[in-house]
């Protein structure tokens, strides 16, 4: 019986000899049977022939011998294109006078760095919704399910829950890989949720859980960009993920611009202009993405606006991106948030209709929980080829986290009027909320009053995004720097106050202007030193530049 | 406009060539007959949860006493101070994005017990399987671009590579593996080595010579060594350890301890902890220059963060309970029981194999997985070919219609189809076969 060579398989890798691989060469092994050599011989050859046919020599590319092979020279040129600008360089000058202040506090003129660039809010101090973390602490450790201790000390509606949800996964081992579209019991919850808030159907085999809501966007563009020729519409501003997403892909983002003097309105005019542009630049449009509420800008979409873009991506054959993460933030009284998958079922365009992936996460809301990293994607209007395809890609990772994919059930399927936790969710939920709005509201009156700043008003998601309209000197000054205005701003502003905002230009703005993107984060103790301190900033800053 | 941009034929090429037989085809049939109510036995996949081996008690009350703290009475004093102590690396606690590189409380841990290790070069990941594939977004530039991924292999790296747009250059596990592949002659730049150690699908562990030869010969030729080593700790054998690729490097002395690069990696799914679910790993880099790195971690920041509680998880792997503490006794037991028993059915499928006709089965050294070789008799080779299929797949569905085991085989098949009917068949353990 033929051994498997592998059995005494040390790898032995020795340098190949001078002489070239030829054919004819026959493939030594340990093993006395002749078919195995033939075996290895026809395997080695038939790959290595394959491998050969396959090289395009066209790029082929000498490897430079003298250096080593990962410097910034020869890594992959889209790594090196790409840019995301919230953990960008006023983060990492942001990180350096962190340090200097717990080395030597007092060498700041001020006490703390107060981190406004990331939608992190229990960084800040927002609490977690208990009846969540009661249940991920008892699914994560079902052995104190039974003990009498934690019949006192979790609610009783907690406890039932887990139990549901220990039961949907098989053997109840949460630490085992799941399904790779996430467990199929939770997936089940997800979609009554989606049907309860909008009215339609949902297919639990069309949501695909992810490790928060950027890998499943990742994947998109993976399977929507086959080369730079192939564009995504993105809006301008835009949550930097896109503009890098598509870089790292390589494809090429095609902006759309949102107008500022309309609160940020999104025209389909301007979507029609700027389509006709890429397609006279040879680029084949493949999606639309649109960040509902808008990211950093905050604005609700009406419905009527959805429909004409429901309208315009089904008559160009755009994919619709639809990023609804921050569906629960929501402030201005007279908005609603409604999802693209209910605007296109009431318009009557079904499955065969329209391509359609709307992205949710478990990050943002009133829950908050960005470090679970949870989310997931309803995947809508592909053929079965299609479906199988991102099913393939996301199996590879095998699957997302656990307690991610049960805190994405949790929140679209939360305590119901008549459960025992419902009041103090409620409460909670209300309470997060409602500061929020507040926190909105002072904020922005602040920078509205500050000189040459207007600053439209945060409708939902968790920013602000100011205007700033610099003195000529400033700008001046900002070149001579090597920044771009709004970046020399906010590190001006970071070295005065502690307070760390992200440039507008890592979001795309109308060129020739300025902006920048500072959260309603902070605790609400914590606002009017803000205030105070920014608006001391600002008025010495005119001073020193004013024209 | 007639094409929809995700109609099949216009979707990316790449993401279409590439295969990840783990949860192919195998998998998917093997789905539907246990939704059709057939008993199924998984093992396709180094899941062990899912086969019934239960977490360890320390590492799931320390992080996740942290989602309740009110839970002081039902856990030991041990668990709640080690809990208290990783809340304080947190800014935030649990539901807050963390650095992108992962906790520097967590990094700092990993790079103590590693030994003489820099935090900063230590990566925390969504899994290793995410760190994996974003250094070969790095490397890869183009088609030109080759990887040298052993054969057999974990098809992570050929779908990965796939999806990338590079090459695979496949290397033989054997023993005197003359692949007289002249690099120097390939119309492409090969850029990285992988190696498994231990090897997956396997099992075998790397000697110190081994190690040498290999790191010797990522110098020569310039290649970027990527070290999967997240079956480290699963090790069935006393003759050969594990030893890391990165002590064999930094041992072998100047210039190339100073000079190779060297990217490890290590994951919470494997060892004894099996915490497959919580998707916690790292990947550590030695010798990468430091405007490289930055591009790393610019890639890693568009991501934000790994997810927290599989941070703490690779924490409490690195430190568990010592001697002395409350919960130590327990600890040991359960994961001297997990390796014992691992050690035990390695043996027992071997053997189980091994006295199966035509087939030949080496003994699992390492890692969670059986590689038994079945030479088919020409017949079934030929049924095979007649119902379109590669014959060790049609071995495995038919293996799988009768007895409910769900198997895996490498995605490389068609090259071992049709000469003289050898089949690799890949299989985990089971407590009852």
């Amino acid at each position: 019986m033929r051994k498997f060579v592998a059995h005494r398989a040390k790898t032995i890798i020795t340098k190949a000899t001078a002489s070239l691989f030829t054919p004819h060469r026959i493939h030594p092994t340990s093993s006395s049977s002749s078919s195995s050599s033939d075996f290895y011989y026809y395997y080695y050859t038939r790959t290595l022939n394959r491998f050969f046919t396959s090289l395009d020599s066209s790029t082929s590319m000498s490897s430079d011998k003298s250096a080593p092979p990962l410097t910034v020279e020869s890594l992959n040129p889209k790594v090196l294109k790409c840019e995301y600008a919230v953990r960008g360089e006023i983060v990492s000058l942001a990180q350096k006078l962190q340090q200097d202040l717990q080395a030597n506090p007092g060498s700041h003129p001020f006490e703390e760095i107060l981190y406004c660039n990331i939608g992190n809010p229990q960084s800040l101090g927002q609490q977690p919704i208990t009846f969540f973390r009661e249940v991920l602490a008892l699914c994560d450790h079902p052995t104190i399910l039974d003990k009498s201790e934690t019949q006192g000390l979790f609610s009783a509606d907690s406890i039932e829950r887990a139990w549901q949800i220990l039961d949907q996964i098989p053997g109840r081992a949460t630490g085992a890989y799941s399904h790779s579209q996430g467990i199929k019991g939770l997936r089940d919850a997800i979609a009554a949720g989606i049907e309860a808030r909008d009215g339609f159907s949902a297919d639990p085999n069309d949501i695909f859980l992810t490790d928060g809501a950027s890998p499943a966007v990742h994947m998109m563009m993976q399977l929507l960009i086959r080369s730079e020729k192939d564009g995504i519409f993105c809006p301008i501003p835009q949550y930097p993920l896109y503009s890098a997403s598509i870089a790292l892909h390589g494809g090429t983002l095609v902006p759309y611009y949102l107008d500022e003097a309309t609160g940020w309105g999104l025209e389909v005019s301007e979507l029609k202009k700027q389509l006709e542009i890429a397609r006279q630049n040879g680029i084949t449009v493949r999606a639309l993405v649109v960040i509902n509420p808008g990211n950093p800008t905050g604005q609700v979409l009406a419905e009527e606006n959805q429909r004409d873009i429901v309208e315009f991506c089904k008559k160009e054959g755009l994919v619709l991106l639809a990023d609804e993460v921050y569906q629960e933030n929501i402030y201005a009284p007279n908005k609603q948030f409604h999802s693209f998958k209910k605007v296109s079922r009431s318009m009557g365009y079904g499955d065969k209709d329209i391509p359609l992936v709307s992205f949710q996460s478990v990050s943002k809301g009133y829950y908050g929980e960005c470090g679970k990293r949870g989310g997931y994607m309803e995947v809508t209007g592909f053929s079965p080829e299609v479906r199988e395809q991102i099913y393939k890609v996301a199996s590879v990772n095998l699957c997302s986290n656990i307690s991610g994919q049960i805190l994405a059930s949790l929140v679209m399927s939360p305590p119901k009027v008549g459960d025992e936790s419902y009041d103090s969710y409620f409460a909670e939920r209300d309470g997060i909320l409602q500061s929020l709005a507040r926190r909105a509201k002072t904020l922005e009156d602040a920078l509205n009053s500050l000189e040459g700043v207007s600053c439209n008003k945060a409708e939902g998601a968790m920013y602000l995004f100011p205007r700033i309209r610099l003195p000529n000197k400033a700008i001046k000054e900002a070149e001579a720097a090597k920044k771009a205005p709004d970046a020399y701003y906010a590190s001006r502003l970071l070295n005065a106050t502690g307070i760390v905002v992200v440039p507008g230009s890592g979001f795309g703005q109308v060129p020739g202007t300025w902006h920048f993107r500072c959260t309603i984060l902070p605790q609400e103790e914590k606002i009017p030193a803000i205030v105070s301190r920014l608006t001391e900033f600002h008025k010495k800053f005119m001073d020193e530049f004013r024209d | 406009m007639s094409r929809k941009a995700l109609d099949y034929d216009q979707i990316n090429e790449n993401v279409k060539k590439a295969q990840y037989a783990v949860r192919g085809e195998l998998y998917l049939r093997a789905s539907e007959l246990q939704k059709e109510g057939k008993k199924i036995i998984f093992t396709n996949v180094g899941n062990p949860h899912a086969l019934g081996q239960k977490p360890l008690t320390f590492p799931r009350q320390a992080p996740f006493l942290l989602d309740d703290p009110n839970v002081g009475l039902v856990f030991p004093a041990d668990a709640i101070a080690k809990a208290k102590m990783y809340l304080s690396y947190t800014a935030g606690g649990l539901g807050a994005y963390s650095d992108s590189r992962g906790l520097p409380g967590i990094r700092k841990e990993n790079a103590i017990i590693i030994g003489d290790s820099d935090p900063e070069l230590i990566y925390l990941t969504d899994g290793a399987s995410k760190g994996v594939m974003q250094m070969l977004q790095t490397i890869i530039r183009g088609n030109g671009d080759g990887i040298l991924v052993p054969v057999p292999q974990y098809p992570l790296y050929s779908a990965a590579i796939s999806l990338f747009g590079g090459a695979l250059v496949p290397y033989y596990l054997e023993e005197t593996a003359n692949w007289g592949l002249d690099i120097n002659n390939l119309r492409q730049s090969v850029r990285a080595m992988v190696i498994i150690n231990p090897g997956n699908p396997t099992g075998q562990c790397l000697s110190v010579d081994n190690l040498q030869q290999i790191l010797r010969f990522c110098h020569q030729e310039n290649l970027v060594l990527l070290g999967d080593e997240v079956y480290q700790q699963n090790v069935y054998q006393d003759e050969r350890p594990f030893i890391s690729s990165r002590k064999v490097l930094l041992d072998m002395g100047p210039p190339i301890s100073k000079e190779v690069q060297l990217i490890s990696f290590h994951t919470v799914s494997k060892g004894f902890l099996g915490e497959c679910g919580q998707r916690g790993g790292y990947f550590e880099m030695t010798n990468i220059p430091p405007q490289t790195v930055d591009e790393i971690y610019k890639v890693a920041s568009i991501s934000l963060s790994p997810n927290v509680p599989g941070q703490i998880f690779m924490g409490v792997m690195v430190s568990p309970p010592k001697p002395g503490d409350i919960s130590y006794d327990r600890f040991l037991r359960e994961s001297k029981g997990i390796l014992e028993s691992l050690r035990k059915r390695a043996h027992m499928m071997t053997d189980g194999f091994n006295s199966c006709k035509n087939v030949v089965c080496n003994f699992t050294e390492g890692a969670m997985y059986s590689f038994p070789q079945i030479k088919l008799p020409p017949k079934a080779i030929a049924a095979a070919k007649s119902a379109g299929k590669v014959p060790d797949v049609f071995y495995c569905l038919k293996l799988l219609e009768a007895t409910g085991i769900s198997t895996g085989f490498p995605p490389e098949d068609d090259h071992f189809a049709g000469r003289g009917g050898h089949a690799c068949n890949h299989g985990e353990f089971q407590e009852v076969q």
